[in-house]
């Protein structure tokens, strides 16, 4: 099969506009703007793409909420790719500048925008630079400014540098910081398509997504949606991390098997390991067991979302079973702790706390019931903030204190003897915050004798 | 029990947590947005900064890119840097620092010109990343030229386990490396042309290799 992205990817210097134009770059862009804006908008919502930085959210129904007529809109390009496991936008933005750029104009045309960012993160240097120059380029030749290529379309592109911090990827919190504010998150609805960047109609897409919206225009809106599966069309770069032979990214077509990707593409585990448990979608998805029942999973959407994790930001971590799962824990929860813009108490706490449950199990204080006292916590962050950062530390966390319960006991065991304090006194946790599921009686003792 | 309160340690400001208080006078009134005539601003500064104002409908979005400025210009967020874009933004520096302490490259204490970002997310320690940070700190030894920090996930798990010295992408590193970054650093030359991920082609040309053994 034809790929989208990957095909000329590395076409020497393909970053220049003038080898850009030779591989047949900007021809989508004359077309579109051949056609009425409703007609490109028709064909995305055709095509059925959808979102690529993380919710999955179908692009073309995204362009059809924001109002018609004249006034001030904007488009901002996702670029502040920091979910733990993804590095796909790096590459494609490295090595393709101008399909973005041509992704942007067109995006815009079908929306009616005149003014655009690219909101990139601070730590991707090299690649803000590589976009301002093919900006540069694209500016002279006529691709954005007024009038672009004699049409009614008028464009600017500001790449915006961004200062290093997670949050700002999750879209109200980046419209702050572009703003010129800290990078917290609004309270939704409105929703940005109606109320965004300086109170206007913003239409936000991630970096992937828009590189989608030439060859859309190209290829035609239901010949796309051939590609992939019926719910998840087209293809997608996905970035593999971890405990593999050959990390790096990958473009397939939705749908494949993840083992295929974990095995065939990336080399699965070194010599002699197995899969342990896997983050199929970021750091932020619910890691799930390396059985073959998971492994054979279709890579899409919906598949991933039944099983009870979600396709994210197309990043799959793998976790071989050298490693304890409890430093895996414990560094995700971190990672949360340090990048929660303490806006909203279930995630300041929660994150936090966490930390400390997890600091307690590894230096073998801690006692099994803490186990249901932080899945409580967990439970209790999802859903009662104002973004999902909470949520993104919780899911995973719950997702493998239920897969990986025991290893967590054996660990919380293990360590408590190191220290000498011995095996922990059987407990049972009556109390209102008993934690999620049926409650474990522990074995041997008679539960009644315990409350009297 | 009851606790000796002269047995509780504190710091020089009073409190039992470190720098609470640091940059607080309650005896000085709050710092109004810096006057022009009385702010020297460097010429060439004050136009970097101005530029990136006229990019925006709003000037004040232009925050991240002044301090950015600014930070290049003076090495750090320092209070003459924080107090100069203020005064070209025309926002109060109390505005100004509360951006610089929200975001992680921000520097608002004195840093070495040298900053070395190791990765210490998920996909890094995964592959011994801890170890990495620990040997690039023993490698630059306490040298006020270096900043050296571990960072979160630099969006390069590819090259697992990397670094970001002076914004160049590099990895997969070993503990050897970390005494050559320094040393290149110290020298003024390219930090490991062999290892700059921008060189590297994509991935599905490449050897299977033995990473994550």
């Amino acid at each position: 099969m034809k790929l989208l992205f990957y095909e000329d990817i590395d076409h020497p210097d393909l970053n220049t506009l003038k080898v850009y134009e030779e591989t047949g770059g900007y021809k989508s862009l004359r077309q579109a703007l051949k056609m009425e804006p409703e007609d490109v908008l028709t064909e995305l919502q055709a095509s059925g793409v959808r979102g690529r930085g993380g919710a999955g959210f179908a692009m073309g129904k995204k362009v059809s909420f924001l109002p018609k007529g004249s006034m001030d809109k904007y488009l901002v390009c996702n670029a502040d790719e920091s979910e733990p496991g993804t590095f796909k936008d790096r590459e494609l933005m490295q090595k393709n500048p101008h399909l973005l750029i041509e992704g942007m104009i067109i995006a815009a045309w079908a929306a009616g925008i005149n003014r655009s960012f690219i909101y990139i993160r601070g730590e991707y240097v090299h690649q803000a630079d590589i976009l301002d120059a093919a900006l540069a380029e694209a500016r002279e030749e006529g691709y954005i400014g007024e009038r672009i290529l004699g049409s009614d379309h008028t464009l600017d592109i500001v790449v915006h540098r961004g200062a290093g911090a997670y949050i700002c990827g999750e879209e109200t919190a980046l419209l702050d910081s572009l703003e010129g504010k800290r990078g917290n998150p609004r309270l939704k609805p409105p929703f940005p398509a109606l109320q965004g960047l300086y109170k206007g109609p913003t239409l936000i897409n991630n970096v992937e997504t828009l590189m989608n919206v030439p060859h859309i225009v190209r290829m035609g809106g239901e010949a796309f949606a051939k590609i992939g599966t019926e719910t998840s069309t087209g293809t997608k770069v996905v970035s593999v991390s971890g405990c593999v032979r050959r990390p790096g990214n990958y473009e397939i077509p939705l749908g494949i098997p993840s083992r295929e990707l974990i095995y065939d593409l990336a080399g699965g585990p070194p010599e002699g390991r197995k899969v342990k448990a896997w983050f199929p979608g970021g750091s932020s998805a619910p890691v799930l067991p390396g059985t073959d029942e998971m492994l054979d999973l279709p890579y899409d959407f919906d598949s991933l979302a039944k099983a009870g994790s979600m396709l994210g930001s197309g990043a799959i971590i793998v976790i071989d079973d050298s490693i304890p799962i409890v430093d895996v824990a414990l560094k995700t929860a971190k990672f949360y702790r340090h990048e929660s813009c303490g806006k909203c108490t279930p995630c300041r706490e929660g994150t936090n706390w966490t930390v400390k449950m997890l600091e307690r199990i590894d230096s073998g204080e801690a006692t099994p019931m803490d186990l249901d006292i932080m899945a409580s916590v967990q439970e209790q962050i999802i859903g009662n903030c104002l973004c999902v950062l909470g949520d993104a530390m919780a899911m995973p966390i719950g997702s493998m204190i239920k897969h990986f319960r025991e290893e967590f006991e054996a660990h919380i065991d293990a360590r408590r003897e190191e220290n000498g304090l011995g095996a922990a006194i059987p407990q049972v946790n009556r109390g209102r915050h008993a934690g999620p599921g049926p409650m474990r009686e522990p074995t041997g003792v008679d539960p009644t004798a315990a409350v009297a | 029990m009851a606790i000796d309160p002269s047995q509780v340690r504190r710091f020089a400001h009073g409190s039992r947590v470190p720098g609470w208080d640091d940059a607080v006078d309650l005896t000085k009134d709050p710092a109004v947005v810096p006057d022009p005539a009385t702010t020297p601003v460097p010429e060439a500064l004050r136009a970097e900064i101005e530029a990136h104002m006229a990019k925006y409908p709003d000037p004040r979005s232009a925050s991240i890119p002044a301090l950015h400025a600014v930070q290049r210009w003076h090495g750090w967020c320092s209070p003459t840097a924080i107090e100069q874009a203020a005064c070209v933004m025309r926002l109060t520096p109390a505005y100004m620092t509360s951006v610089a302490t929200f975001y992680d490259m921000f520097d608002t204490v004195p840093t070495g010109e040298h900053t070395i970002y190791v990765c210490t997310n998920i996909s890094c320690s995964l592959m011994g990343a801890d170890a990495v940070y620990a040997e690039m700190l023993e490698a630059a030894g306490g040298d006020p030229r270096f900043n050296v920090r571990g960072f979160e996930c630099l969006g390069a798990c590819d090259i697992a386990p990397m670094a970001s010295v002076n914004g160049e992408y590099v990895g997969p590193l070993t503990g050897d490396d970390c005494k050559t970054i320094v040393g290149e650093l110290l020298e003024g030359r390219e930090v490991l042309p062999g290892k700059q991920l921008r060189k590297r082609p994509r991935a599905d040309t490449l050897p299977m290799g033995e990473q994550g053994s």
